[in-house]
C-alpha cells in the first residue's frame, strides 16, 4: 500500500472522461439501473392513482377538504378546548390533535421519571430491589401493549361505582368513572402567574449564563441559586398576590349518581396513561441502565480523587457522559410512545386516530382521513426528532 | 522497633493449628453473609428490603387467594347459556377461570369448524417446530429456506383444505392463535429479504435509489402501524382496479410486511455500517462484482453482527400483530376480547387477558432468552 501511495502517477487525479455507452462502464450501468427502478416505482404509483381516481368516480366520492367546514355532529367526551357536536369537523380534528398531544406529553414526562427510577433500581446493590426491577422489565416488555391497555381498562371498569368509590385521601375518589382530584377554580390571576413562572425560568436561565460568562472572565464563582429561586418562585407569587391572591378550592363531591367539581381523569385516559407509561418505562429503564454502565469506573474514582462531592460527580462527570449513550435511543422511545398513543382507539379515548376514523366513516373521505392521521404523526415525529437531535448535538463529545 | 518486627513475624504455632479447624465467622461466607452484603448492607438497604419484602409477600398472598384459593374453575352450562351467578357472587375476590375453561377452544382457534380443530392445532405445532429449527445454529444454511417453504406450504394446505380429503375452510373462519402466528411468521419471512434490499439501497451510491429508500423508511417509521392498517383496510380497495379484490387478512399482512421491512432495514443498515471499510475495499480489490461482494463478503458478516437486535425486532413484531384487533381481524387477542362479549361472560376481562397474556409471554420470553444466549455466544470470542 505504501509503495503505491508513493507513486506520483497515483497522486494525480484520475483523468476525467465521458460516460461510455457500454455495459462495462459502471456509471452507465448505474444510470440505467436508476432509470429502471424509478420508472417502475413511478409506474406503480401512476397505476394506483389512476385506479383510485376511477374508483372514487364510480363510488361518487368527491375528494377535497370541503368536509372540514361541515358540522361534525360527533360527540367528544373530553376536550382541552370548548367543543360541542355542532362544531365543524376541523374543530373536532383539532380536539383530537390536542388529546394526542395531551397523552404524549404527559406520558413522555412520567415515563422518563419512572423509567429512570427503575433503571437505577435495576443497578441497585440491594438484590431484592434489583430483581423486582428486572422482573418488571422482562414481564412488561414481553406482553403486547394493546393487551396491557385492554387489561388496565378492564381493571378500571371493574372498580366500584361512584357511590362506593375508593377514597384513600380527602378529596380523591377512584371509581369506574375515573379518578377525581381536588383542583383550584382557574382564574385570570392564575394564568398571569403561570406566565410569570415561564418568564422567571427564562430570566433565571439568562442570569445563570451571564454569571458563568463572568466567572469565565475573572475566575470568581458567583452564587446563582438565590437570584434564580427569586425569579422562578418569587415572580409568579408576586403577580398572584398583586392580583388579589384569589384562591378557591374545587373539591369533588358526590351528588346523586356522579361527582361534581374537581379535576377529572377519565378511565380511558387513565388506562392509556398507565399502559403507555408502564410499557415505555421498561424500555427507558434498560436504556438508562446501559447509559450508566457505559461510564467507566475510573471516572468516578478520578473525580473522587479530585475531591468532588458525590452529587457533583454525578452531575458534572458521570451524567454528561452517560447522556451521550442515553439520548439517541431515548429519542426513539419518545417517538414510540407518541405513535403507540394511537392505540387509544381500542379503549375509546378520542385521540386524532379515533376522531379521524369516525370522520372518515361518517363522510366516506377515506383518503383525507388517513392523510390527516399521517401528517399529524409525521409532524410530531419530526418535531421530536429535530428537538432531540439539537439536544444530542449540544451534549455530544466535542472533539478537536 | 526490632522487637516489634520480631514479634510480628514470629511463628504462632498454637494459633495456626487452631485456624485450620476454626470455621470462618458466620457473617463472612455463606447465605447469611450474602444476605448482609446484598440485602442489609446499610440502614437504607435494610429499609428497602423490609418494605419490598412486606409488599411482595402481601401481593403474592393476595394473588394466590384470587387466582387459586377463591377461584372457580368451571360453571354449569345449561341450554340457556352458562350459569355464571357463582362467579358474579365472588365480587372480584376470586378469579373466574370458568370463562377460560369454557372458551379456550374459541380463543385458540376462533370460529374454525369445531371438529376440524386438529388442523390449526397441528399448524401451531408446525410453526413452533419451525421456530425451534430456525433457532438452531446447526441449521443455518441455505436449506433452511427450503424447510420454511415446505412447512409454510403444508400449513397452507392444512388450513384451507379442499384437497387430500380435507374439507375446505374459507379464510373468514380462521382465527385465534394460528392467525397471530401466520401474521408474525409470514410478516417476518417476507419483510426480511425486502429489508435487506432497502438497507443496501439506502447505502447505495446511486442517488435516485438512495432517495427512494430513505423516503420509504422514514415515511413508514414516522407513522403508527395503526394508520397503515387503516390504510390497508379502508384505502387499499380504492387502489385496485374495479372487480379485483384481496381479502382483509392478506391486506393486513401486506401492511405488516411493509411496516416490518422499514424497521428491519434500519437494523440491517446498522450492521452494514458497523463492518470495517477494509472488508469492502478488500472485496473490491479482488475484483468481485457488487452482488458477489454483497452476497459472499458483506452480508454474512453484517447480518451476524445484528442478530441480537434482529431478534428483538422480531419480538416487537410478534407483539405488534395484536394491533389487527383494531381493524377486526380475528387474531389471538381479538378472539379473547370477543369471548367476553357474550352477556353471561361480560366483566371477566381480567381472567381472559391474563390467559392470553400468558400465551404471548411464553413466545416472547423464549425469543428474548434465546437472543440473550445468542448474544453471549456470538460475543464469546471478543471477551478475553
Amino acid at each position: 500500500m505504501s509503495d503505491t501511495a508513493a507513486d506520483p502517477r497515483l497522486l494525480r487525479a484520475p483523468p476525467k472522461r465521458g460516460i461510455r455507452l457500454s455495459w462495462a462502464d459502471e456509471r452507465f450501468r448505474s444510470i440505467i439501473w436508476q432509470i429502471l427502478v424509478v420508472g417502475v416505482v413511478v409506474g406503480i404509483v401512476w397505476w394506483l392513482v389512476r385506479n383510485t381516481a376511477h374508483n372514487l368516480e364510480v363510488r361518487r366520492i368527491a375528494t377535497g377538504w370541503g368536509f372540514l367546514s361541515r358540522e361534525a355532529g360527533l360527540p367528544v367526551a373530553e376536550s382541552l378546548i370548548p367543543y360541542s357536536p355542532t362544531d365543524t369537523y376541523a374543530r373536532a380534528l383539532m380536539v383530537g390533535v390536542l388529546n394526542t398531544l395531551k397523552i404524549a406529553v404527559v406520558g413522555v414526562v412520567v415515563a422518563t421519571i419512572l423509567g429512570t427510577m427503575v433503571g437505577i433500581a435495576r443497578l441497585s446493590k440491594n438484590w431484592l430491589l434489583s430483581r423486582i426491577a428486572a422482573a418488571y422489565i422482562e414481564v412488561v416488555r414481553d406482553l403486547p401493549l394493546l393487551l396491557q391497555l385492554l387489561f388496565w381498562y378492564a381493571i378500571l371498569q371493574g372498580l366500584p361505582a361512584p357511590r362506593q368509590a375508593l377514597h384513600p385521601v380527602e378529596g380523591v375518589f377512584l371509581s369506574n368513572r375515573g379518578l377525581k382530584l381536588p383542583w383550584i377554580q382557574w382564574q385570570d390571576a392564575h394564568s398571569f402567574a403561570l406566565l410569570g413562572l415561564i418568564l422567571g425560568i427564562v430570566g433565571a436561565v439568562f442570569y445563570a449564563r451571564s454569571a458563568r460568562a463572568k466567572q469565565m472572565a475573572d475566575g470568581q464563582p458567583r452564587k446563582v441559586w438565590p437570584v434564580a429561586a427569586g425569579l422562578v418562585l418569587g415572580l409568579p407569587v408576586l403577580i398572584w398576590a398583586g392580583l388579589g391572591a384569589p384562591w378557591q378550592g374545587d373539591i369533588p363531591a358526590l351528588r346523586g349518581f356522579n361527582f361534581q367539581g374537581g379535576l377529572t381523569i377519565t378511565p380511558e385516559y387513565f388506562a392509556l396513561l398507565i399502559g403507555l407509561v408502564m410499557y415505555t418505562a421498561a424500555f427507558i429503564a434498560e436504556i438508562v441502565r446501559a447509559g450508566i454502565l457505559s461510564v467507566a469506573k475510573g471516572q468516578w474514582e478520578a473525580a473522587e480523587a479530585l475531591g468532588l462531592q458525590r452529587g457533583r460527580i454525578l452531575r458534572m462527570i458521570v451524567l454528561p457522559q452517560a447522556l451521550r449513550v442515553i439520548v439517541p435511543p431515548m429519542t426513539s422511545q419518545y417517538l414510540n410512545l407518541t405513535k403507540n398513543s394511537s392505540l387509544a382507539v381500542a379503549i375509546g379515548y378520542q385521540d386524532i386516530v379515533s376522531i379521524s376514523n369516525t370522520t372518515l366513516n361518517q363522510t366516506g373521505q377515506a383518503i383525507e382521513g388517513i392523510a390527516i392521521i399521517m401528517v399529524v404523526y409525521l409532524t410530531i415525529s419530526l418535531s421530536i426528532s429535530l428537538f432531540m437531535n439539537w439536544y444530542n448535538a449540544r451534549i455530544a463529545l466535542v472533539e478537536r | 522497633m526490632a522487637e516489634i518486627t520480631a514479634e510480628a513475624t514470629a511463628p504462632r504455632p498454637a494459633q495456626d493449628a487452631e485456624l485450620g479447624h476454626r470455621r470462618p465467622p458466620l457473617l463472612a461466607v455463606g447465605p447469611l453473609a450474602w444476605a448482609k452484603a446484598n440485602l442489609f448492607s446499610s440502614w437504607i438497604s435494610t429499609a428497602v428490603t423490609l418494605a419490598l419484602g412486606y409488599l411482595l409477600v402481601r401481593w403474592t398472598m393476595g394473588f394466590i387467594d384470587w387466582a387459586f384459593i377463591n377461584a372457580i374453575w368451571s360453571v354449569p352450562v345449561t341450554p340457556q347459556g352458562a350459569q355464571t351467578q357463582a362467579c358474579r357472587a365472588l365480587g372480584g375476590t376470586g378469579a373466574c377461570w370458568a370463562v377460560v375453561t369454557e372458551k379456550h377452544r374459541f380463543i385458540l382457534f376462533g370460529t374454525y369448524p369445531y371438529e376440524e380443530h386438529w388442523r390449526p392445532a397441528i399448524c401451531v405445532l408446525l410453526f413452533i417446530g419451525l421456530y425451534i429449527v430456525s433457532a438452531m445454529r446447526r441449521f443455518w444454511r441455505p436449506a433452511l429456506a427450503l424447510i420454511w417453504l415446505a412447512t409454510l406450504a403444508v400449513i397452507g394446505v392444512l388450513m384451507w383444505g379442499g384437497m387430500l380429503g380435507l374439507s375446505y375452510v374459507p379464510q373468514e373462519r380462521w382465527g385465534g392463535l394460528v392467525i397471530t402466528l401466520i401474521l408474525a411468521t409470514f410478516g417476518i419471512a417476507l419483510a426480511f429479504p425486502l429489508s435487506i434490499l432497502v438497507a443496501l439501497g439506502r447505502r447505495s451510491s446511486m442517488p435516485a435509489i438512495k432517495t427512494l429508500c430513505v423516503l420509504y423508511v422514514e415515511l413508514i417509521r414516522g407513522v403508527p402501524l395503526i394508520s397503515l392498517l387503516f390504510m390497508a383496510s379502508v384505502m387499499f380497495p380504492l387502489f385496485l382496479p374495479e372487480g379485483m379484490n384481496i381479502d382483509k387478512l392478506l391486506r393486513a399482512q401486506i401492511a405488516i410486511i411493509l411496516f416490518a421491512a422499514a424497521y428491519l432495514a434500519e437494523v440491517v443498515r446498522a450492521g452494514l455500517q458497523a463492518l470495517p471499510r477494509g472488508q469492502y475495499e478488500a472485496a473490491d480489490a479482488l475484483g468481485l462484482t457488487y452482488w458477489q461482494k454483497t452476497g459472499f463478503i458483506i452480508l454474512p458478516q453484517a447480518l451476524r453482527l445484528v442478530i441480537p437486535p434482529l431478534v428483538n425486532t422480531f419480538i416487537g413484531f410478534f407483539k405488534d400483530t395484536s394491533l389487527v384487533l383494531i381493524i377486526g381481524i380475528f387474531d389471538l387477542l381479538t378472539a379473547g376480547k370477543t369471548a367476553i362479549v357474550e352477556p353471561a361472560w361480560q366483566g371477566f376481562g381480567i381472567e381472559i387477558y391474563v390467559t392470553v397474556g400468558l400465551i404471548y409471554f411464553v413466545f416472547c420470553f423464549a425469543m428474548s432468552r434465546y437472543s440473550q444466549g445468542l448474544e453471549a455466544e456470538l460475543n464469546r470470542h471478543r471477551v478475553r
